[in-house]
Order: structure tokens, then sequence, then C-alpha cells
């Protein structure tokens, strides 16, 4: 029985070496030259010595139970294909930064707060001196923390919401997890500002100051203030990288994959763990991915892992309830405020699509190319939804988040790659 | 290892990317935009935005955070 794991961060590793341990012949494809995901970044990891790991590879396509693969440097031409046939596979693709455009997000010196921490914890560099981050969750202070490590100096770390909410759900906490969120709040206290947020960032050709404002509880503004900076990070939680379980077929359930208390997705012999079910942090990504490579392998029940999985969602569902996205960053907007980076879509094109009473997800998107760009609307395609259901008040209902990732080919190839693969790889 | 940056020659990393060396040169943009010719440099740093666009040993449109350097790349950049 042959076991594909596809993700080699927290969920596809534990996956993997679950799915070894019962017995499967099993490889893990993953994109990164190293092991460990986001979560271990700069600190790779190992897998059980039984997995084939493929590194620098990445799954491209699927049809059924053939896994469509490319090997070599990023995006470079001369990367090797080969197809991988699978009797399971389990999808541990992760997610990526969720961010709510402003104006002046696409100012250089704006960053993710993922790319932020990835810098510092992959590359060892500051995204900047004098730092703002904004946004919402309780990611914002390990990655505030890793900026400290590498020299900036975070000036503030602002929340949209409270922060506070999770506080009211204490048993859904793991007494762990609740002792690592305190012990981050303790060290970055003086910098900690709920209910404020970075609502424009300025400057020519590069961020110089950003705009802070006080928020209501639906986050339109209160008041605002101007504060000097040489970068700003952003995340408003994050999405999940779906597009291989979208072309497989995996249904989804609120913009993730449905997934069983195995990890069994809705197509038989798929099965998801980690982030493309939910997000709820490395732990719980790395029980999951234990349960799902365990049912996939057909071994014996993971009792201790599933009890983890049972509280960990537990804890991801408080946390979520406690980081909501309000619809008041509408009003942040400017008419000229980009929404689709790649295609330079502004609020006003969008709002112009819109009124001309586009009938759904193709024609809006051709009518005001948004999503249409190198990213595919990854990076827009939730806030162009957002924004295109509140102006058209929901009269019509614009996108699906399938329709969002659909992508056949979920990672671009070079048309000189595409021209060299074998037929029966096509 | 030795790698070139728009033609000046500098020293890299195992494990640096184009993404980290060009920030480490203090670059923070080397791109613009199609319409508007709006700077572009790294926004997400995992791979997915496509922001931050090189030519890399005569192959365009590289993802600067995703390529690891190796030794000789001849990075170029559209905005020197
Ligand atoms: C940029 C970023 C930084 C983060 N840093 C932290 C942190 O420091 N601390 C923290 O607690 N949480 C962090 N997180 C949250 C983090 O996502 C989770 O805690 C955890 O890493 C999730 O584990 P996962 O296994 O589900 O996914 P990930 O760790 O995201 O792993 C998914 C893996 O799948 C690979 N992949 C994706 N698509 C394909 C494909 N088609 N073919 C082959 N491989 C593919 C990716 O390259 C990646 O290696 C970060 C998130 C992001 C986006
Ligand atoms: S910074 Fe987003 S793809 Fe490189």
């Amino acid at each position: 029985m042959r076991v594909v794991v596809i993700g080699g961060g927290p969920a596809g590793l534990a996956a993997a070496g679950a799915a070894a341990a019962a017995g499967a012949d099993t490889v893990l494809v993953d994109s990164e030259p190293v092991l460990g995901g986001q979560f271990h970044r700069g600190h790779p990891q190992r897998v059980d010595a039984r997995v084939r790991h493929l590194a620098n590879s990445t799954v491209w396509a699927v049809e059924g139970m053939r896994l469509h693969v490319r090997t070599g440097q990023a995006d470079s031409p001369s990367r090797t294909g080969e197809v991988l046939n699978a009797d399971a596979v389990v999808l541990a693709t992760g997610a990526h930064d969720r961010v709510v455009p402003f104006p002046g997000w696409d100012l250089p010196g704006v960053y993710t707060a993922g790319a932020a921490q990835a810098l510092a914890k992959g590359q060892g560099i500051a995204i900047g001196q004098r730092v703002v981050v904004s946004g919402t969750g309780p990611f914002l202070l390990p990655v505030a923390q890793s900026l400290k490590a590498v020299g900036a100096e975070v000036l503030r770390i602002c929340d949209a919401n409270t922060g506070l909410g999770w506080l009211g759900h204490p048993r859904a906490a793991s007494p762990a997890k609740l002792a690592e969120l305190l012990g981050y709040a303790v060290r970055l206290r003086s910098a900690w500002r709920p209910r404020t947020a970075v609502v424009a960032a300025h400057g020519e050709d590069k961020v110089n100051a950003v705009t802070v404002a006080k928020l209501n509880p639906d986050w339109t503004i209160r008041s605002q203030e101007r504060i000097a900076v040489d970068a700003v990070c952003v995340g408003h939680g994050f999405t999940p990288r779906l597009e291989l379980a979208v072309t497989a077929g995996c249904t989804l359930v609120d913009g993730f994959v449905a997934v069983e208390h195995t990890g069994a997705t809705s197509v038989p012999g798929w099965y998801a763990a980690g982030e493309v079910t939910g997000i709820g942090g490395a732990d719980l990504a790395a029980a999951e991915g234990e349960v799902a490579g365990t049912a996939a392998a057909r071994g014996s029940h993971p009792s201790r892992a599933l009890a983890k999985v049972r509280s960990g969602r537990r804890f991801a569902a408080a946390l979520a309830a406690a980081h909501p996205i309000r619809a008041g960053w509408h009003t942040w907007l400017t008419d000229d405020t980009l929404v689709c980076r790649c295609e330079e879509v502004t609020y006003k094109d969008l709002r112009a699509a819109v009124d001309l009473d586009a009938a759904g997800t193709r024609t809006f998107k051709l009518t005001s190319r948004v999503g249409l760009g190198l990213c595919q609307g990854r990076t827009c395609g939730r806030a162009a939804i957002d924004i295109a259901t509140a102006l058209a008040s929901d009269r019509r209902t614009f996108f699906t988040p399938a329709d969002l990732q659909r992508r056949p080919i979920a990672t671009p190839l070079r048309l000189a790659e595409l021209a060299s693969l074998p037929e029966e790889d096509l | 290892m030795r790698v070139t940056i728009d033609g000046v020659p500098s020293q890299a990393a195992q494990g640096q990317t184009v993404a980290g060396a060009l920030l480490a040169a203090g670059r923070t943009s080397w791109r613009t935009t199609r319409h508007a010719g709006k700077p572009r440099g790294v926004f997400c740093g995992i791979g997915v935005c496509f922001d931050c666009l090189v030519t890399v040993n005569g192959v365009a449109d590289v993802r600067a955070c995703q390529r690891v350097l190796v030794d000789g790349d001849d990075i170029r950049t559209e905005e020197p």
C-alpha cells in the first residue's frame, strides 16, 4: 500500500511518520528544500528513515490517485517530472497569510506577518528597524518576538480585536498554549494595542509612515495618528492552500477541507490534515497529521492523537471566535486603493464591475480583471469577494471559496516544461 | 558562495534566498508593475503572491523568495 503525503510542515511530517510506522510505503512530497513547513522554518526537521522524501518537489496537478510532481529549483525550467500513483493521499499543504487591503498596502516595506516571520526565522533578516505589526490573531505575538530577536524595534502591535475573547473559553485552551501566549503578552505588553489597526501606509517608493487608527468594535475608525516607520507587517489570520483539494473534488465547509475524525475527506482515499482543514497552530496540525497518516495506511487507532485533535480544535474554535474580520475595514479603502495587486484593480474598479450587474464569479472577474494575475487571486480573493458581496448588498452571490481556488495547475509551470512533458504525463 | 546581483559580485551564504540577498543588500523593491509602474519587492515571503520576481541566470520571472542561491548565480532585477 502506498501513501503519498503532500506537504512537509508539522501535519505532513507527522502523517508521513505515522503512515510509515503503520507499514505503508510512504512518499513525502514537499516544495521546500528542507522539511518543517512554516512553523519549523530555520530548524530543518527529519522524517522517519523509511519515508521517501522528495525535496524541492511540488505536486502541480492531480488526476484521481495520480499525482504529477515537478522536482528542482524554484521556477527553474530544468525541473524534472514524475508521476506518483497512490493508494491513499494525505493533503497537508498548509495555509498562507490573509491580509485585508488598505491604502498603501502595495508599497514596498509592507509585508505579510508570515513574510516577516519567514525572513526572520529563515534568513535572519529584519524587515525594518522601526516596525509596526498589525492585523488580528495570536500569530502577531510570535512575529513581534521574532522581529525583536533579529534587531527590529517593534513600535506597536495592533490587534483590531481585543485579543482577549478566548479568555471567555478557558476550557478550550491547553495549559501549554495559554502559558505560551501569556509569556508573549508579558514580554510584549508595552507595544500591544487592542482595537487598533494600520489603516494606511504612506510613502513614495517605500513606506515611511503609517496611519494607526483606534477602532470601533466593527472596525470603523474612531481616531487616528501617524507614526514614522521603515516597515510594517500585516496579518489577518490565514487562508488554506486548497487548489489540490478542489481539483481532487474534496468537499469544503466554511472554506476549509471537510474531514471526518480520521482525517478522511469526501473523496475516497484522500485524507487531509493541518491548516488546510482549519487554522489551529502547529501542535494541532501535527496531531491531525498523525491521525490522518495512520488512517490512510489503515493502521490502528491513535487514541492519544485523537484526543489532542479534539482539544486542539476546541482551542482553535475559541481563537477564531475571538479574532473575527469585521466589515468596517471596507471604510478604510479609498477609490484608488488596490485590491488586486497583480492586475492593479482598485476599489473603484470593483464597484464599477458590480454596478455593471455582472452575474457571478466569471463575469465579475473578467469585467474587473480581479484575481486574473500571476497569483490567481490567492492574495486578494477573499477581500474581493467580501467587497463585491457588500457592494451588491446581497442581491447576488459572487463566488464561493472553491471558485477562487479552482486552479487545475496548482503551481505555474514554464511553457518549456509543459512542452517537454511526455504524453502520458499530460 | 559567490553570486552577482545586477553585475555586482557579492558573497552569499548557504540557504540564502535571492530575496534574502537582495534585502540584505538594502534593496526593498526590484520590479515595477505593468500598468502603473509601481515598485514591488517581497510581500508574502512564501511563494504565493508573485510580487518578488527576478531573472536568475537568464530565466525571467523567478520568485526571489523561493529560489535558494547557488554558487555562481547571476541575478538580474528589472530595477537595478
Ligand atoms: C509564512 C508563515 C509563517 C508562519 N510561521 C509560524 C510560526 O513561526 N509559528 C507558528 O506557531 N505558526 C506559524 N505559522 C502558522 C503555521 O501555518 C502553522 O502553525 C503550521 O506550520 C501549520 O502546519 P501545516 O503542516 O498545516 O502547514 P505548513 O507548515 O504550512 O506546511 C505546508 C507545506 O506544504 C508545502 N506545500 C504546499 N503546497 C504544496 C504542493 N502543491 N506540493 C508540495 N508541497 C506543497 C509547503 O511548501 C509547506 O512546506 C506561519 C504561517 C505562515 C503562512
Ligand atoms: S514574496 Fe510573494 S511570491 Fe515571493
